[in-house]
């Protein structure tokens, strides 16, 4: 038996010990990895528990990403608990994988710390590779800051093991900016943790012999399309497990989690909607600007998968402007966020201004500054009721101001 | 059953059918026969990983399966990275007394094309020997990427015909040499590496069972002779596999935890290459007079390959 590890009522952790810590405490069965910055600590820690008896599954340390998300299908497939951590390339080398674990309904868990892709080669963090997995029919929840990394990765194995959802989940967090961030986190004590997340309970696995599994099989035109279907419709799905899991972990430790999160909207005229860890440093400004009486507010869609489609409407509903926040480059369209957000306020009846900010590319810090210029642009769209700047505008960025795309509306 | 009680070819190919006649490889195809003759080697139950090729594609198309057993197919690289992740789930489960039964015996298996084994899986392959998981992978070398109708992999010998690497008005074929797969992997660490052949049933089960018995990770070379690219009779598999073996193309040896070589079969007669280049249409090209050298060429290197082997085996080293 692994040996218990005795926590302090507040640790001081980064974002990578917090989910190494949730990984030991989940007794995960299978850890198969490949390091990467800055995911690796993850995995160094993890290590450390291995070397030191804290740890009764195996830890297997493979040759590439793609190696290790293989293995970590094989694993799942055998019947038991499976995690494994990545960031950018090695999450860009994973992404074959990723579709065949979730095509596979295998409830892996991933957890990412968001890093840019190259080139040019990057090791700070910004949300290419997160954005990288929208297709890949993996739940997505995104972590904030190290607590929530540490509280969402517990989570993820409650929500994706459910018998109702079998699905592969990753946990995000910003490199640097959380992954190596030392925060104050208020741990569960192991054997709680454990509780919480639950006896893994084995479905088609390769290790019963009493029947025979195929894992993996062909599908063409016959009925390839019906799986796929299928997919969708567990992730569609999900949320009911989803919303059941985030209420549970709240009785637990009175630590309250939506699939959309909303700071400061119950009369707010415009909001920023944004992932991330810069989803503080935007409630952190409109605070301030409530003090001035200003009626500003932020939206998170904590969950990026399945998209809280129907969430983010009713959030977002009765704002005047609204500005949608992508830490990705979008490389010729607009971002993705700001495609998902305006699809779905275009669902209302109101339908309220929306423009696109791109930020922070490469570990490019968004600064209070830069969130109340922001602001300032969705207040002046509310003034005379259509759009003032471009549709899509680069933030933080050297040079010339950078803007893309023009509205018709209102003009 | 085990091997050892087994008289004869016919009993030996039906006492433990975990591996469906009814699938979608060719007539004549060899990798069924391979196949089934693992999967009779042994009567421990069974964890097999399969790479995307031919057997994959032939054997598991929704919504039926030939694989009586615990199966699995990811991607076209992977099958060696798949089984690791389930012979370490088996260890951890054994350990923390989670399986259902834990005391069924278990054999872990990989199956790979000589693309995924030779070309893009290599790396796969390569991790999960140097890590020892308890396993044992079985190329299906068919010396190119048949699947997807016959192309180059780097098991494709020098002068043979591929639709990418042509035989034609300035060409021989594939200017490259195969690789040496069965030396690579018994100085990647593997416990037991061999080139098996199913014209030589016993010795290729006797294979299998020492590959599946010794602890650690083993990697099997097998001839399997391809009737639609090779370019022969279906009827003729077996026959142009003796060709293979007899010709001394496919020497049938094992090495032991990367030292001791046994060479496992001697042609009593041994025949020219030449015999088993013309039995097939991808070698046609090189009886030409102006590609007839590639054939000496052929003969000279299989003469240095076998004479090698011989003296490795008396070295002990």
């Amino acid at each position: 038996m692994a040996e218990k590890m005795e926590l302090n009522e507040v640790e001081v952790w980064d974002g990578n010990y917090a989910v190494s810590q949730a990984l030991r405490q989940a007794q995960v069965d299978v850890v198969a990895a490949y390091p990467i910055t800055p995911s690796t600590p993850i995995v160094e820690n993890y290590g450390a528990y291995v070397a030191n008896g804290y740890v009764d599954g195996e830890f297997v340390m493979v040759e590439s990403e793609h190696a290790a998300m293989s293995a970590c299908v094989g694993a799942a497939a055998a019947g038991g608990r499976v995690a494994t951590a990545t960031s950018s390339q090695g999450f860009a080398l994973m992404v074959e994988v990723l579709y065949q674990a979730s095509g596979m309904r295998l409830p892996i868990v991933l957890t990412v710390v968001n890093r840019a892709l190259a080139s040019p080669l990057n090791v700070r963090g910004d949300h290419s590779d997160m954005y990288l997995g929208r297709d890949s029919g993996w739940i997505q929840i995104d972590a904030f800051n190290a607590q929530e990394a540490y509280d969402l990765t517990l989570c993820a194995f409650r929500i994706g093991e459910d018998m109702r959802t079998r699905l592969p989940v990753m946990v995000h967090q910003d490199g640097f900016d959380t992954s190596h961030t030392a925060q104050n986190v208020k741990p569960l004590q192991d054997d709680e943790a454990y509780k919480f997340v639950g006896v893994y309970k084995p479905f088609e696995e390769m290790l019963d012999f009493s029947k025979a599994v195929t894992y993996g099989a062909q599908t063409e035109e016959d009925w390839h399309f019906e799986h796929k279907a299928k997919q969708h419709k567990a992730l569609m799905d999900s949320p009911v497990v989803i919303d059941e899991v985030f209420e549970e972990f709240k009785k637990l430790t009175g630590r309250e989690y939506k699939r959309v999160e909303s700071y400061l909207m119950d009369d707010a005229e415009v909001a920023i909607v944004a992932l991330g860890s810069n989803v503080e440093t935007a409630t952190y400004t409109a605070q301030q600007l409530r003090e001035k009486g200003i009626k500003v507010g932020v939206v998170s869609p904590r969950c990026f998968r399945p998209f809280p489609f129907d969430e983010i409407r009713d959030a977002l509903k009765d704002v005047k402007s609204v500005a949608v926040l992508d830490r990705s480059c979008p490389m010729g369209a607009m971002g993705a966020l700001f495609n998902e957000v305006t699809a779905a306020m275009y669902t209302t009846d109101s339908r309220p201004i929306i423009s696109n900010y791109i930020y922070g590319l490469g570990g490019r810090d968004l600064t209070v500054e830069d969130i109340k210029a922001i602001y300032e642009e969705q207040l002046a769209n509310a003034e005379v009721g259509h759009l003032t700047t471009p549709v899509q505008q680069f933030i933080g960025v050297r040079g010339p101001k950078l803007g893309f795309f023009e509205t018709r509306r209102g003009k | 059953m085990a091997i050892t009680n087994i008289k004869n070819l016919k009993e030996f190919s039906t006492v433990n059918e975990r591996f469906e006649g009814a699938h979608l490889l060719c007539p004549g195809c060899a990798h069924s026969m391979i196949v089934r003759e693992l999967m009779n080697a042994t009567d421990d139950n069974l964890v097999i990983a399969t790479n995307t090729g031919c057997l994959e594609v032939s054997t598991a198309v929704y919504p039926y399966t030939s694989w009586d057993t615990s199966w699995i197919h990811i991607g076209f690289e992977n099958a060696a990275s798949a089984i690791s992740g389930a012979e370490a789930m088996y260890k951890a489960r054994k350990r923390k007394g989670t399986l259902k039964d834990p005391d069924a015996p278990v054999k872990f298996v990989a199956f790979g094309g000589d693309g995924a084994t030779y070309d893009i899986g290599f790396q796969w392959l390569s991790g999960a020997i140097e890590r020892g998981h308890d396993f044992t992978y079985i190329c299906l070398d068919n010396e190119n990427y048949a699947n997807t109708g016959g192309q180059r992999s780097s098991a494709t010998p020098i002068g043979a015909h591929t639709t990418t690497a042509q035989a034609g008005r300035v060409s021989y074929g594939k200017k490259q040499r195969k690789k040496d797969m069965v030396g690579i992997m018994a100085a990647n660490g593997a416990v037991y590496s061999a080139q098996l052949a199913p014209n030589k049933w016993k010795i290729m089960a006797k294979g299998f069972q020492k590959a599946l018995e010794m602890e650690g990770p083993s990697f099997i070379n097998t001839v399997s002779a391809c009737t639609t690219e090779w370019k022969f009779d279906p009827k003729d598999t077996i026959h142009i596999t003796d060709l293979a073996t007899d010709s001394l193309m496919f020497p049938i040896y094992e090495i032991i935890n990367g030292r001791e070589l046994n060479i496992l079969y001697r042609p009593k007669n041994v025949i020219p290459v030449e015999e088993y280049l013309a039995a097939q249409g991808r070698y046609k090209h090189l009886f030409k007079p102006e590609n007839r050298h590639i054939i000496d060429l052929i003969q000279k290197e299989v003469d240095a390959k076998w004479e090698y082997l011989q003296r490795r085996e008396e070295a002990r080293i």
